[in-house]
């Protein structure tokens, strides 16, 4: 996919076509060009990909069937008052739609996803997973110490599947590439939020989701690629508000819910979607002991979001201020799954925050099936409007 | 007209008065000094509070109590008006709703702010939410204690390293420094000493339920059963009393062939069907909900929702001679803190060595611990045991989820279900 004069529409719709492809072709290619080579999924939000890309696997990102797949054996595993990730993961499971992939991380996010790594157990018995429990503890040596020998528990889960040892120098070299991934990341959300007409939400989306599904060092490039066409790009700009998104950091919206917000009149800055790209927010060092430097980073220097403790009430909710701030972002949409425990729990915290700091929000709340956009167009333009004439 | 008062054994006034206690000593705190600390059910450190002489208040208890009281309705009510969403936990909008109600205890007279927010956390995420959300209300000191998820279906001793260590540098430093005692590691072992005595008369007792009849009800008696050793007593002598008179009560009745006490004040002992149930009872229409049981002759023999506050049944006992360690490995057993195929493993051994005619599942809406994947369960547990499996939704607190028509056609229906069973299999008989 690499390669000089792509347009952002060729990169788009390479983009567009991995996020809808729901038998996940790219990987299954992946997979069978040599043999031996292996398929690790991983749902949201946050995995240490380092891990299972230093280990000769692909990560693949597993964000549930999107509003394009009819969920049928799904709905049969779970109640009404569940959200739909689960429901529509164990659809893609159970229809042969993963049969390729190897190994699944199921990492902290809630009761949910917890509970749904032991029944991937039960229905997969012969496939490897993994609940990975971060810790709650940020103090480096009871939480950071204790996450170093998860890291180790999870490097050592992966020997065993792939019959092959991980040295630190393979660790060391793919947080390297991870490193550069999350500073083009970076670079693509600074660009977008400097000059969102060049950069729509729509389209980032798909470009941090297609990275995800993908190996990285193509990704890299693929980044590189998007910021050089995008900058070169003429895009006519509008009298969009600049505003930011939370909540969306597990179950992902439908592209039409992201296009609807733009087509509303906002221009989105800022977002927590698939939040694995940019979980951590510096580099992680690569001298000394790799696994320490993977626990340090996410210790000192993660993200604050819905799954996590905040040790300190006084801050809670002040990272989303900041970055609210930081981007220029005039108002804040709280969008959140229904049912989902995290966000929901901490709207009235993160929002009453928000409010303290005069910073206007809308909250609502969506599913990734979700097929009417008339309300959410008409909730996002009244907020677009009510920021252009009062704030 | 008003429902007559349930009939009551001993043991229950005895817990009753215990309780009343504990809810006096709350509330009294200003006039004792004694500080007061809320927190959980599950990976409750009930022995380690009462080291610093700290009252333990468990919002969980109280939510149950505003439930039984039906007040709990007004107050997640309250809660959703001030913006916490429908979808939620509906304990922590009782509790938050109460707030702004007054905060008034059972025993009439207003809860006290909190000195520390015990924040155990184990085997629900919710907890971590609402003591964000509490914290931010009572801006008191916040003990997190994280407890890790058992997701291989077993613990590690990185684990249980991992909690010790929070144990002697988060957890002990910070309850000195609120109750102004010392720690010390023989008060803690005494108090195990007194737990592990009371965990062995309450196995006895849930185990009981394999007699026929059975002597107990293991859901909702076993409600009456755990209270104690659940909430603020465990490692009290009042505990240990407590559990020694619900064995002598228990061996009455297997004495007399009888069943348990129903609130009705009769022994139950036309005991027609013999269940496991998963889940929490609904709280808000309680006694009409073991009503439909009773009424049917349905008897619960065991349960998961006795093993969430610990899984004492599978060996464990507190250990005076590791006293950290034994919390540790105290809280990560807990039975939400299990991964699913330990669940599955579990009920269906109850469902066998219980010789139970099948699993009931009640489906909690607003517990995701308990409710996702409960399908799986009950389609599991079914082909493992060939006993049929029913599913019920009502939820904790909220009446708005409990419909009693539809509850008790489920039920009936399950019934006639197992009568079929036993026909079709030609070797089932009654199991009274």
């Amino acid at each position: 996919m690499s390669g000089k004069n792509k347009t952002v529409a060729d990169i788009v719709a390479v983009c567009q076509e991995m996020f809808e492809d729901l038998q996940f072709n790219y990987a299954r290619k992946w997979k069978a060009a040599k043999p031996g080579r292996k398929v690790i999924g991983f749902l949201p939000v946050y995995s240490p990909l380092e891990m299972i890309h230093a280990a000769g696997c692909l990560p693949l990102g597993i964000f549930g069937g999107g509003d394009q797949m009819e969920v049928i054996h799904g709905d049969a595993y779970y109640q009404s008052y569940i959200c739909r990730i689960p429901r529509s993961t164990i659809e893609l499971g159970v229809t042969g739609r993963l049969d390729f992939v190897d190994g699944m991380i199921f990492p902290f996010v809630c009761d949910v996803i917890r509970n749904l790594s032991g029944m991937w157990k039960l229905t997969f018995p012969n496939v490897w997973s993994k609940f990975f429990d971060t810790p709650q503890n940020y103090i480096p040596s009871i939480g950071g110490t204790y996450y170093e020998q998860e890291l180790k528990e999870l490097k050592e889960g992966l020997e065993n599947l792939t019959g092959r040892k991980i040295t630190d120098e393979d660790i060391k070299a793919s947080i390297r590439l991870y490193n550069e991934n999350r500073r083009l990341v970076r670079e693509v959300y600074a660009f977008r939020a400097k000059e969102p007409w060049k950069a729509p939400t729509s389209e980032v989306y798909l470009l941090m989701r297609a990275g995800l599904m993908m190996d990285v060092a193509e990704h890299n490039q693929m980044l590189l690629d998007y910021l050089a066409a995008a900058k070169a790009e003429d895009r006519p700009k509008r009298d969009n508000v600049r505003i930011a998104i939370y909540g969306s950091f597990c179950e992902q919206p439908p592209l039409n819910l992201i296009k609807s917000i733009e087509m509303a009149g906002c221009y989105v800055v800022e977002d927590d979607y698939a939040l694995n790209n940019r979980f951590l927010m510096v580099d992680v060092p690569t001298d000394g002991d790799p696994l320490a430097a993977l626990s340090n980073t996410y210790i000192e220097n993660s993200v604050e979001t819905s799954c996590k403790y905040v040790p300190d009430g006084k801050v809670k909710g002040e990272y989303h201020v900041a970055q609210v701030k930081a981007c220029g972002a005039e108002g804040v949409i709280y969008a959140t799954p229904s049912f989902c425990d995290p966000a929901l729990l901490d709207r009235p915290m993160i929002c009453g925050k928000l409010s303290a700091e005069g910073i206007p929000y809308i909250a609502f709340k969506y599913a990734e099936n979700s097929g009417q956009m008339q309300p959410i167009r008409e909730q996002a333009g009244t907020f677009a409007d009510s920021i252009k004439l009062w704030s | 007209m008003s429902k007559p008062e349930a009939v009551k054994e001993p043991s229950m006034d005895m817990q009753k008065a215990m309780i009343a206690r504990n809810y006096e000593a709350i509330t009294s705190k200003h006039e004792t000094g004694r500080k007061v600390s809320s927190t959980f059910v599950p990976g409750n450190l009930n022995e380690l509070l009462m080291c610093f002489d700290i009252v333990n208040n468990l919002p969980e208890i109280n939510a149950i109590q505003a439930g039984m009281r039906k007040a709990s309705g007004g107050y997640i009510m309250e809660a959703e008006k001030s913006g916490h969403s429908e979808d939620v936990c509906t304990y922590v909008k009782a509790d938050i709703g109460q707030m702004s109600k007054g905060n008034i205890a059972p025993n009439g007279k207003p809860y006290p702010n909190p000195d520390v927010l015990m924040l155990s956390y184990t085997g629900c995420y919710t907890f971590m939410k609402w003591f964000e959300l509490l914290r931010e209300e009572y801006k008191c000191p916040t003990l997190m204690l994280h407890v890790p998820y058992e997701g291989d279906g077993h613990s590690t001793q990185n684990m249980r390293d991992y909690i010790v260590k929070q144990l002697k540098e988060v957890v002990i430093p910070g309850l000195e420094q609120v109750s102004g005692v010392k720690f010390d590691i023989d008060r803690l072992r005494q108090y195990l000493a007194a737990s592990a005595k009371a965990e062995d008369n309450l196995v006895w007792c849930l185990e009981q339920g394999k007699k026929k009849p059975s002597p107990i009800d293991a859901y909702f008696g076993g409600v009456y059963y755990i209270g104690p050793i659940f909430t603020a007593f465990r490692g009290t002598e009042d505990a240990v009393t407590y559990y020694e008179m619900l064995r002598k009560e228990v061996q009455s009745r297997i004495d007399n062939h009888q069943g348990p006490l129903t609130p009705e004040g009769t022994y139950f002992n036309d005991q027609k069907y013999r269940l496991v149930v998963e889940g929490p009872p609904n709280w808000t229409n309680f006694r009409e909900f073991w009503k439909m049981f009773y009424d049917e002759g349905a008897i619960v023999v065991a349960s998961s929702y006795t093993k969430v506050g610990g899984l004492y049944d599978k060996g464990f006992r507190h250990d005076p001679a590791n006293p950290l360690e034994s919390l540790a490995d105290y809280c990560l057993g807990c039975y939400t803190n299990r991964n699913l195929p330990t669940r599955v493993d579990l009920l269906a051994d109850y469902v066998n060595e219980y010789e139970a005619d099948g699993l009931l599942i009640n489906s909690i809406k607003s517990c995701n611990s308990f409710s996702a994947g409960q399908l799986m369960i009950m389609k599991e547990v079914e082909r493992r045991t060939g006993k049929p499996g029913a599913f019920i939704e009502t939820d904790l607190v909220d009446p708005r989820y409990f419909s009693a028509a539809n509850v008790k056609n489920r039920l009936e229906s399950y019934f006639q279900m197992i009568e079929q069973k036993r026909r079709g299999g030609g070797s089932a008989k009654s199991a009274a």
